[in-house]
């Protein structure tokens, strides 16, 4: 990764993170094809909802015939980690205009943000849109293509889980984690380390009585809380 | 599993709340400016989020009790943190973590 925010150094970033999405995307197509939905609506839900993890949930809730309320509520829950995401990303897109604005939001991801926070360490704290949309659009695009891939695939293969391939989502946040610790040097190393320690203990007992579907968005914002009163007393 | 249309009407509603938790802040922050208070709580997102993610994926819940730990996804992480430190190359890292992976469950017999 360089300073560079153009289309071209845009395909290049993202290339990493276009395996994890594969990986995600295909197992995606293979786990609702299983559950009874067809290649049509698997890839219109890529299409339409667009949430990655959250599509998991949709499927498994289908399955069990859950009202559609109950869908939509828990598909928010799960989701609503995205408004903290578009709030932190939104203060580098004021200069562009509001329909680039609302194009960079609609095809926001978790992994595209975690791109673009590594990014603003190379290129003095910038962003522009012909980057992100580029990071955007390409992982739209592979996921659209590998759930359909998967729902197809979903006639040959029943058991995903098999090749470790649903790794990879995990397997790029450690990679992100890890060089975003490294590399930003807003907030001190130390410190940084002590709110990952910290989103460690709280998820494990965030476990025993929260959701999980709600509970990354409470730790982090309880973390955040946490990180700013810990600058403050030490740091 | 449920109707065509009730899929599809499930699709459009939740593809609709996902929309707005993503653009809302967006539209928003163009009028609005945040406090430097607001700014400095959320310098601490990224890595919130990204550890939170990572985490929960090494755990299993059962509501009322702790959490089980999840052996395969903890044992893959320790190469894949490892690979992350020897190489700093993301396209590494997540081939690392995919392969620890498969050869994880294989030798769990899963």
């Amino acid at each position: 990764m360089n300073g560079d925010l153009t289309v071209s150094a845009a395909s290049k970033d993202t290339l990493p993170t276009v395996f994890g999405y594969i990986g995600i995307g295909v197992a995606f197509g293979i786990v609702g094809k299983a559950a009874g939905l067809s290649p049509l609506l698997v890839t219109l839900m890529s299409i339409i909802t667009y949430a990655g993890s959250a599509q998991f949930v949709i499927v498994s809730m289908l399955v069990t015939h859950s009202p559609i309320f109950s869908i939509i509520f828990s598909v928010f829950l799960v989701n609503s980690r995205m408004i903290l995401m578009s709030t932190t990303l939104a203060s580098y897109f004021k200069r562009e205009s509001m329909v680039k604005n609302i194009l960079v939001g609609t095809l926001l991801t978790d992994e595209s943000f975690a791109l673009g926070m590594n990014k603003l360490n190379y290129s003095d704290n910038h962003l522009n849109f012909a980057w992100f949309n580029t990071a955007n659009v390409i992982s739209y695009m592979t996921w659209i293509l590998s759930s359909l891939v998967g729902a197809v695939l979903g006639n040959f293969i029943s058991n995903p889980e098999k090749f470790g391939l649903d790794f990879a989502l995990v397997a790029m946040f450690i990679g992100l984690l890890y060089l975003q610790l490294i590399s930003d040097k807003s907030i001190n190393f130390n410190l940084q380390l002590i709110v990952v320690g910290f989103v460690l203990v709280a998820i494990y007992f965030g476990l025993i009585f929260i959701p999980s579907s709600l509970l990354i968005l409470l730790v982090t914002l309880v973390a955040c809380s946490f990180g700013v009163v810990m600058k403050h007393a030490f740091f | 599993m449920p109707s065509f249309n009730f899929v599809l009407l499930t699709i459009v509603g939740t593809g609709v709340v996902t929309w707005l938790s993503r653009i809302t802040p967006f539209v928003l922050l163009k009028k609005f400016q945040l406090s430097k208070g607001v700014v400095e709580f959320l310098s601490f997102v990224p890595i919130a989020i990204m550890s939170a993610l990572w985490f929960e994926n090494l755990f299993v819940q059962h509501i009322g009790h702790l959490p089980s730990i999840d052996w395969a996804n903890l044992l893959a992480s320790l190469p894949t943190v490892l690979s992350a430190v020897i190489s700093k190359n993301l396209l590494v890292i997540v081939v690392v973590g995919v392969i620890s992976l498969g050869v994880t469950r294989l030798m769990m017999g899963m």
